[in-house]
């Protein structure tokens, strides 16, 4: 990889944005890439959007990822995959999970998919992740490592599946570890 | 890749660094971006040997670590931004007495005001004001290498030493190289406070004695800093395009690689580990060959102020650019200067039209915009979280208020009381300011005033505003959110829980006593769940001719759900 990779990471607070931040990073430095991340605490995380910003590569510098420069855009609500198109550029993969957490303006979900769709066009996934993790697994809270399982095995992260559960495992509380794993290969087997 | 190499957060570097350098006693108050620096603490101070505290605010916790250094005991104190400000009056003469055992004050602040209502405020003028030696890391490497250089150079010049961050910088994330390090020693070891009045007391005429041994300190701290490491000069390899050379501080550093990587430009770059005081020859010598330099600091142009006097003494030619290209509003990214330099040096550089937007004045060059798409979504703004009590209690409060009631607004999870659907809150300041700015309108109005604030910041800075209503005879109705956790900044003990930093047991202290003992003759302690009462007791309190409060107490739904799964 010559080139920095760059990852936008966009949801709602609460959603896990920092412990999915934190377990790239780490899963990045175990290949030996240099890393860099920057996430926001606090007031902004009060239900309100945030954003999370992770680039590796042979060096980095800046936590920040440019407005149009992301290789991968991962949406973890679908109105917060639509507010990140201002990282688009022609070649920004989309990976959004098609789960809509309102909020006070009346939009409707159709109406942000068919937003979504026009700009991002052929590079979009927009995945039921929430929906396969519930069915699935009972559980829709580990929707964001289904998520980072599916950009894994579908190479759209360049990084191998055995770093990321590594780092899950080092990231993870014990209890959790097991479903956060087949969380993880669930993505594996789902197509 | 060494078993020594982590992926940390600048604020657990810190501690690391802070655990490496040996201290023992740690103090601060919970703010963002600091917070994570107090809590890990908190967890791990027993089995290393250390005692930590949050304190009431950050005047006490600053009083609570120099009483430590006067002791003998290495601390450390942490807070954000505003927090410097409650403490200064005791930061001040602590530069005139020094320190005895070293101490690293953190101060973390919020540019772009990510998670910071108040102000956008540049801590750093506090170097200038307190006469103190700040450092100002630029990544978690950093944080770990110059927070165990804070405790070197306050040990040698028994001076406190502020590590100023910023949120790009506590919260940024890398691998971090650090030393296997084990503590000897992890029973808490006491120290000793011996009596010494000429040091420890400003008493006059002594006082501007010491002003004179601080200003000689400070000078033999520049000849220091003059030699350290963290100030380094990068020599470009070959000759420097438009004889342009760039001084870099904080965070802003690394934008600057990143833009010199990104336009293919090898330029000198003097990279600043010191803020105050500046190493003023290494700085004429980095000058002296250049024709333009190129100032990238984040908010207040303080370092551009000092070099451009520097420069007029010592008849230097070099032209200075700082905040006439980067704004003082907003922090820095890698495209900001990008733009800067490409603007200077008059290349050509496509770069997108809301960055171009932040320079002051574009140039005659012509800048192609690629095109940035604006999903021109409404904000999501941050709200009260599901099952929240406050939701009842402003609910109550906006239901009961007669029309033309004024809402005081204060810091903390109470804050969002000004956001929709609630929409009451008619001023918003620091903390404890609710009751204080509500105590002068009902003086000088016939206005209805409701403060309404959280328990932790009623423990901060809402006792003396209290104290200053009733004894000044107001009526205005205090409104306390009694969530029983300071839960903003992610949930950390206060006074009213009885439990501490460390979570050892300790007394639990009582609104609604402390506010008797005050002199408050309404008070009433209602669950938000029983709405009616709510209600009924505000209207009837709205009217009374002496300060009235109400303490509306139940748990945070967050607290509560961790207690659950505890």
């Amino acid at each position: 990889m010559n080139k920095t990779f760059n990852i936008i990471i966009v949801g709602v607070g609460g959603q896990g944005l920092i412990t999915l931040n934190n377990i790239i990073a780490r899963a990045a430095f175990y290949e030996g890439y240099d890393v860099k991340t920057s996430e926001l605490h606090g007031l902004s995380q009060r239900v309100g959007s945030v954003e999370t910003h992770i680039r590796f590569g042979k060096k980095v510098y800046s936590p920040l990822v440019i407005n149009g420069t992301a290789d991968l855009v991962l949406g973890l609500e679908i109105t917060e995959g639509l507010r990140a198109v201002k990282f688009l550029n022609p070649k920004t993969v989309f990976v959004v999970n098609n789960n809509y957490i309102s909020f006070m303006e009346n939009i409707s979900k159709k109406e942000i998919e068919e937003k979504i769709k026009l700009p991002v066009g052929s590079n979009l996934r927009l995945i039921l992740a929430s929906e396969i993790c519930k069915k699935e697994l009972g559980k829709e809270v580990v929707s964001s490592i289904y998520l980072l399982g599916y950009c894994i095995f579908k190479n759209l992260i360049p990084l191998k599946p055995d770093s990321v559960l590594k780092a899950i495992k080092e990231t993870m509380p014990e209890k959790y570890l097991e479903l956060n794993k087949k969380a993880f290969n669930l993505a594996n087997s789902n197509d | 890749m060494g078993k020594n190499k982590k992926v940390l957060l600048g604020n657990e570097a810190i501690v690391k660094g802070a655990l490496e350098a040996g201290v023992s006693f740690v103090s601060g108050y919970p703010g963002c971006p600091s917070a994570e620096i107090g809590d890990e603490f908190g967890k791990i101070a027993k089995e290393n040997g250390i005692y930590a505290e949050w304190s009431v605010n950050e005047k006490v916790a600053l009083e609570a670590a120099i009483g430590a250094s006067f002791s003998g005991l290495k601390s450390l104190v942490n807070m954000k931004s505003f927090g410097i400000n409650v403490c200064s009056d005791s930061l001040f003469p602590l530069a005139y007495t020094g320190t005895k055992a070293p101490m690293v004050i953190v101060v973390a602040d919020d540019p772009s005001c990510w998670s910071s209502a108040q102000t956008e405020q540049d801590s750093r003028g506090y170097a200038f004001l307190s006469h103190i030696p700040m450092l100002e890391p630029a990544d978690p490497q950093e944080c770990y290498e110059f927070t165990k250089l804070g405790f070197e150079i306050s040990e040698k010049f028994n001076t406190p030493v502020i590590l100023r961050i910023t949120t790009r910088v506590a919260h940024q994330r890398m691998p971090v190289q650090f030393e296997n390090f084990k503590k000897e020693n992890r029973v808490f070891q006491k120290g000793e406070f011996i009596k010494d009045y000429k040091r420890f007391s400003t008493m006059p005429p002594r006082v501007l004695e010491m002003k004179k041994e601080l200003l000689e300190k400070i000078e033999k701290i520049k000849q220091y800093a003059e030699k350290s490491k963290v100030n380094k000069i990068e020599s470009p390899r070959g000759p420097t395009p438009g004889k342009l050379g760039i001084i870099a501080s904080g965070v802003a550093y690394l934008h600057v690689k990143e833009a010199l990587e990104k336009l293919n430009l090898d330029l000198p770059v003097l990279k600043l580990g010191f803020f105050y005081p500046l190493p003023e020859k290494k700085i004429k010598e980095f000058i002296k060959p250049l024709k333009k330099v190129l100032i990238a600091e984040e908010v207040d142009p303080y370092i551009e102020k000092e070099i451009k006097i520097l420069a007029k003494d010592e008849n230097l030619k070099a032209e200075i650019f700082g905040k006439d290209i980067l704004s003082e509003i907003g922090e820095l990214n890698q495209e900001k200067l990008a733009l800067a330099l490409a603007k200077i040096l008059e290349i050509k550089y496509i770069a997108t039209l809301e960055y171009i937007a932040t320079l002051k004045y574009i140039a005659t060059l012509e800048y192609k915009t690629p095109k940035i798409i604006d999903s021109n979504l409404p904000n999501r703004h941050p709200q009260l979280c599901s099952g929240c009590p406050y939701w009842l209690a402003f609910s109550a409060i906006k239901k009961s208020a007669p029309e033309g009631t004024i809402f005081g607004g204060d810091i903390g999870c109470n804050m969002l009381a000004g956001v929709s659907p609630h929409n009451i809150q008619d001023y918003l300041f620091s903390m404890g300011s609710s009751i204080g700015i509500g105590h002068g309108i009902k003086k000088s109005t016939n206005q209805k005033v409701i403060a309404i604030m959280g328990d932790g910041t009623f423990f901060h800075a809402g006792i003396p505003a209290l104290i200053n209503a009733v004894y000044n005879k107001s009526n205005l109705l205090v409104f306390i959110l009694d969530n029983r956790i300071t839960a903003m900044t992610g949930l950390q003990q206060n006074p009213g829980m009885g439990k501490t930093g460390m979570g050892e047991d300790s007394p639990m202290l009582k609104i609604e006593e402390i506010a008797a003992s005050c002199g408050v003759k309404n008070i009433k302690v209602i669950d938000p769940v029983n709405f009616k009462e709510l209600e009924n007791t505000m209207k009837d309190f709205l009217s009374k001719d002496e300060v009235s409060i109400i303490i509306s107490r139940r748990i945070c739904a967050l607290l509560a759900k961790k207690q659950q799964n505890e």
